[in-house]
């Protein structure tokens, strides 16, 4: 009796792991899965070759989790929020895109955090490219003044809901800075006093010699 | 059951279910030596399964079979032939293969034995598989425009398999008198990059506006619509004025039927043209390797499980890529690549007798209309639950009302998708 009772259970666990294995297997692809189909534009283990596009490997999974969503929702504020779990750091900035609000409405939510915790996963690399010193050195000081407290280690940190900015391409950073400054894309208000006050100290070339000192981090 | 005991638990399975498939293995069990996979075709389907499988498990031994010593891509070889790129930079070799554990074998593969399990290559090689993985791509259909056979591509070229091709219609836009007439002979579906032609188009222009504005560009179609139609047709008026001409199916009678490539003239059931410049772009079938394993139905392409991609011809056989009847996906070089992932998968998982998980697909294809002006498609994809199809979940073109900013970055993301599909490829 005792022997069948155990013999049972034993199955019941067997069949539970089981069918447990089935039903998330027929739902979710792997994380790799999902995510190499990434690669073609975002770079072989998620580093981009250039010119434009960003490195995403080793950037915060909520700042990705963040980014699909406003992308996916195409910028509905209520419906990022509806689906961003009460716990969870995620936050809510509009960004602009070309194709990637056609590409992430195709991933669910489960589908999206699977993928940002694989790249969240994956080492970090910078980019090789061609700077100017001589803006870089006077972005060094800016960031220094302005961006560190948030943008923590030169702009490699990736600990919060900032982007990796350190050793992004230069083209993709730029086009970062024009949307940040065009309204395009939505920022926290801290930053935007922050750019402000560098803007007014540091005049028009602040956000070239930026994304110079950005370029230049390894 | 108490989580300490949850890990011995597995264990224990997991050494229950190895057991269970040595012993279901048993007629398989001198195949404890190494499992080898080979590879036809060095593009993008072929490069990026090899290093797929070689990363998925490297106890596979994985052989790569490719005619030609290095690779010309298709994708950006429209702005070879406008005159932005070199031909140089479209160019790819293999060398860093052998540093994933790739044995790269310079051959021509000319014939598969499905029930032997072998590949022979015309230099005299045997090469043995567990599975084979084909990549071959597309064979163009000779005489289906009647005079158009490989004699006459040497003076009207299709510059549809890159490299001398594309150089060869680099040399006569630039060698042709201002005033010309430039045709481009289209297909019909299906075909190799199907928005390619009308990005040619607009490659064209882009060369003749600058060097030539008098001349013009016409394309007599053998359909009656096209992919990014709207955009493409947008973009010729905005950039290029009157200066490219598109002519239905349904006006051209379908399309080129004749070429003469002697007197420089293609024909229409409908009219003749005296042209300058001739790209006959001709009905295509998969490669002729594929029609030799007898992989390929009365269609000239190969039917595949859609979750494997395994013909459904010859087991143990995959094939990939534009050679490939991938229903509900383009015949694009992205496609080629996700295809490729997913069959790395497949073939790692059925080698390891494991069950394969979920496949995810998807496809991103830029077209560079002028410097300053790309428009893309792109779309995320699944399997259908009866496996008939890959179907869309999401995706579609450029907005027609994107902004001039928005198409300017697209250009920068064509380039960086070119950088990273060809790292991704040879990297």
């Amino acid at each position: 009796m005792l022997l069948t009772i155990v013999r049972h259970t034993f199955l019941l666990c067997v069949l539970s792991l089981l069918t447990f294995h089935t039903v998330s297997a027929s739902d979710l692809a792997s994380p790799a899965m999902l995510s190499d189909t990434c690669l073609g534009c975002h770079g072989p283990a998620g580093i981009s070759e250039g010119p434009a596009t960003p490195t995403i490997s080793g950037m915060s999974e909520i700042y990705i989790i963040g980014a699909m969503l406003a992308y996916k929702y195409d910028n509905d504020e209520d419906k990022v929020e509806e689906v961003i779990e009460s716990d969870s750091d995620v936050e809510f900035f509009a960004r602009t895109s070309t194709v990637m609000d056609r590409i992430a409405k195709g991933y669910s939510e489960a589908e999206i955090k699977a993928i940002a915790k694989y790249f969240a996963a994956l080492p970090f690399k910078a980019s090789v490219q061609e700077v100017n010193p001589e803006l870089a050195k006077a972005g060094a000081e800016i960031h220094e003044h302005h961006c560190e407290k948030c943008h923590e280690d030169g702009g490699r940190s990736a600990d919060d809901d900032a982007g990796v900015l350190a050793g992004q391409w230069i083209p993709y950073l730029e086009y970062t800075m024009a949307d940040f400054q065009s309204g395009d894309r939505a920022m926290p208000k801290k930053m935007r006093k922050q750019m402000e006050e560098a803007h007014d100290v540091h005049g028009e070339e602040s956000i070239a010699k930026l994304i110079q000192f950005y370029a230049d981090q390894e | 059951m108490p989580n300490l005991n949850r890990r011995k638990f597995l264990q224990s399975t997991g050494s229950a279910f190895a057991l269970g498939s040595t012993v279901l293995g048993f007629p398989h069990i001198a195949g404890a030596a190494k499992k080898r996979v080979v590879v036809i075709g060095g593009g993008v389907g072929g490069s990026i399964a090899a290093k797929y499988i070689a990363k998925g498990d490297s106890s596979i031994e994985v052989t790569i079979v490719e005619a030609k010593p290095s690779h010309h891509t298709c994708f950006m070889s429209n702005e070879v032939i406008g005159g932005d790129r070199d031909i140089s930079t479209i160019e790819f070799g293999y060398d860093k293969f052998a540093s994933h554990g790739i044995k790269v074998v310079q051959d021509k593969a000319t014939a598969v034995d499905p029930v032997a399990h072998k590949v022979t290559t015309a230099g005299g090689v045997t090469l043995e598989y567990d599975r084979l993985v084909m990549s071959p791509g597309i064979a163009l259909k000779w005489e289906t425009i009647e005079g158009y056979d490989e004699a006459a591509a040497e003076i009207m070229p299709h510059a549809w398999l890159a490299g001398q091709q594309t150089a060869l219609l680099r040399k006569q836009l630039e060698s042709m008198d201002d005033g010309g007439l430039v045709v481009i002979a289209p297909p019909g579906n299906p075909f190799r990059c199907p928005p390619g032609p009308y990005e040619r188009a607009a490659q064209i222009a882009h060369h003749l506006k600058h060097h030539k504005p008098k001349s013009k560009v016409l394309i007599l179609d053998a359909k009656d619509k096209f992919s990014k139609q709207g955009l493409f047709m947008q973009g010729y008026k905005k950039v290029y004025g009157d200066m490219i001409e598109w002519v239905a199916g349904a006006d051209t009678g379908g399309g080129v039927t004749s070429v003469d490539p002697k007197a420089m003239k293609v024909s229409t059931d409908f009219d003749e043209h005296k042209v300058a410049v001739a790209n006959i772009i001709p009905p295509q079938k998969a490669a002729q390797i594929a029609h030799d394993a007898d992989l390929t139905d009365d269609s000239g392409w190969c039917p595949v499980d859609l979750g494997t991609f395994e013909s459904k011809r010859h087991k143990d056989i995959h094939v990939i890529g534009d050679a490939g009847i991938i229903s509900g996906m383009p015949k694009s070089g992205f496609a080629a690549g996700t295809e490729a992932k997913v069959v790395a998968s497949a073939v790692v998982s059925m080698l390891q007798e494991k069950e394969s998980g979920v496949n995810s697909y998807a496809n991103a294809c830029y077209s560079i209309i002028a410097p300053d002006y790309g428009i893309s498609v792109v779309a995320v994809y699944k399997l259908a639950a009866d496996r008939s199809k890959i179907e869309k979940m999401s995706g579609g073109l450029t907005p027609a009302d994107a902004t001039p900013e928005a198409l300017k970055r697209e250009v920068q993301y064509a380039y960086s998708w070119f950088k990273n599909m060809t790292a991704e490829m040879f990297g």
